[in-house]
């Protein structure tokens, strides 16, 4: 039997908890309960066995990683294990404390995302009062500590159009990146869709300014841009291939290729609880459903970009055509591609309401 | 120094905050990890990587390797500039 290269990076969802309660949040509709979390000893032994199977990078996110007090020992014990550790938070609950806490882990990076650049907007899509304010100290907090940088901001038709001044704010924060992120249509956000998906129009200005700022900053700030896949005719490569780079696990200590992978019907997914990360990775059916090739349908099996795309996105696929092992329609070789320009026409300024993102009752 | 002129005796190359290099003993190789990214440089990459150490000039450098393979200086400088210049546009290395 074949050995599978081993995976690049692991993706922790420490937690679904999280003070706000952004509508476009990407974390599914069923969310994980505080009670379902793995313990610290099961993070630490899962961190071991990330670093024993050759895994370099470890992304904290959730939720808001920030909500465990167990953090700093997590960021702790992979540092020492040689991990490149990558802090993904909102940064409400980055206090001086919690700065000072962090800063004795050796932490590699921490990326901070915030709602909008101006803080009436941003704390209603946030639904926390006064966060866009402790998200400024956070990243001021960041900077004094000699840490790298990135502000992120994500991107919708209700904040679109103050793109510029983001892009501004990122560079008065003193960011090393700046990552402008088109919504991304899972969980909470395709939920949302047609109140968030940006018109033509909008996206291209929003290209162009991201051009220009990037032109303005070169060598200073990298800026990365993420595009919405609705507007394209190729589909991103979802995950850099299934199976292929990353391992996502979920509060939960479930194991999944993507972190929308669980809206497939009909597959199971292993726990880190009671199986090794070296089993998921070499044998785990999931993660062997759409490795590789082998599954594809035409298009795609005779396509010459099947090995940089990998067929684009199963969960995409799933979600807009109710079949997660077709050719993702982003793509305009799929038969399907017709059913994007329906969905776009969808979306609208009009009054719809936004339904924020909760963890019980949602 | 970002203003774009290099002079091997005086710039200095630096990692990038938040870049680091490390040997990979899964792949064996040395990998650069930075932010959402992570880069095998090539064998010689690798070899000038791990003598950028924030106080090594690119000349500094130089010497070490042009001892190392016996090789003339003038050769290996401008090897070094064209790696690191290029590691620079990828935003890992700051000149
Ligand atoms: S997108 Fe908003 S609600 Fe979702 S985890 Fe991030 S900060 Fe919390
Ligand atoms: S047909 Fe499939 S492999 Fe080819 S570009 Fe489209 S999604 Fe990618």
């Amino acid at each position: 039997m074949s050995v599978i290269p081993a995976p690049m990076g692991l993706i922790a969802e420490l937690t679904h908890r999280c003070p706000l309660q952004c509508a476009y949040c990407s974390n599914p509709l069923e969310m994980v309960a505080p009670r379902e979390e793995l313990t610290t000893a099961q993070w630490l032994r899962v961190i071991d066995e990330a670093a024993d199977i050759g895994i370099l990078q470890l992304h904290l996110t959730g939720g808001e990683p920030m909500a465990r007090p167990d953090l700093p020992k997590i960021v702790a014990h992979a540092a020492a294990r040689g991990l490149y550790t990558n802090l993904i938070t909102s940064g409400v609950l980055l206090t001086d404390a919690a700065m000072a806490d962090l800063l004795t882990t050796g932490i590699d990076h921490i990326q901070l995302s915030f709602q909008g650049a101006e803080a009436s907007a941003a704390d209603s899509m946030g639904g926390y009062k006064g966060g866009h304010a402790r998200k400024l100290d956070a990243a001021r907090r960041i900077r004094e500590a000699g840490l790298t940088l990135t502000t992120n901001f994500v991107i919708h038709r209700r904040n679109i159009a103050d793109l510029p001044a983001m892009l501004a704010m990122g560079e008065n924060l003193g960011s090393d990146r700046i990552e402008i992120a088109h919504t991304q249509y899972y969980g909470w956000a395709l939920k949302n869709r047609a109140a968030l998906l940006p018109t033509r129009e909008q996206l291209e200005r929003a290209t162009t300014q991201v051009e220009a700022a990037r032109e303005r900053l070169m060598g200073r700030v990298v800026i990365d841009y993420v595009v919405p896949d609705y507007y394209a005719e190729r589909p991103k490569a979802c995950m850099g291939g299934w199976g292929r780079l990353f391992i996502h696990l979920l509060p939960s200590g479930k194991a999944l290729p993507c972190h929308a992978a669980e809206t497939i019907p009909g597959i199971s997914f292993a726990s880190v609880r009671d199986t090794s990360l070296a089993e998921v990775w070499q044998n785990d059916p999931a993660f062997n459903r759409f490795r590789a090739t082998g599954w594809m349908p035409e298009p795609c099996k005779s396509c010459d970009r099947r090995e940089i795309d990998w067929g684009g996105c199963r969960c995409q696929a799933l979600a807009l055509l109710g079949d997660a092992s077709a050719t993702d329609p982003v793509c305009d070789r799929s038969p399907d591609h017709p059913i994007m320009a329906e969905l776009v026409a969808q979306s609208s300024d009009s009054a719809l309401a936004l339904v924020p993102r909760r963890l019980r009752g949602g | 120094m970002t203003d774009g002129t290099i002079d091997p005796t005086v710039t200095v190359p630096r990692f990038r905050r938040g870049v680091k290099l490390r040997f990979d003993q899964t792949r064996g190789n040395f990998v650069l990890l930075a932010p959402e990214r992570a880069f095998v440089p090539d064998a010689i990459a690798a070899e000038i990587l791990q003598l950028v150490d924030g106080q090594r000039t690119l000349t500094g450098i130089a010497a070490l390797l042009a001892e190392k393979f016996s090789a003339p200086l003038e050769v290996i400088t401008s090897d070094i500039i064209a790696v690191l210049t290029e590691l620079a546009g990828r935003g890992a290395i700051d000149l």
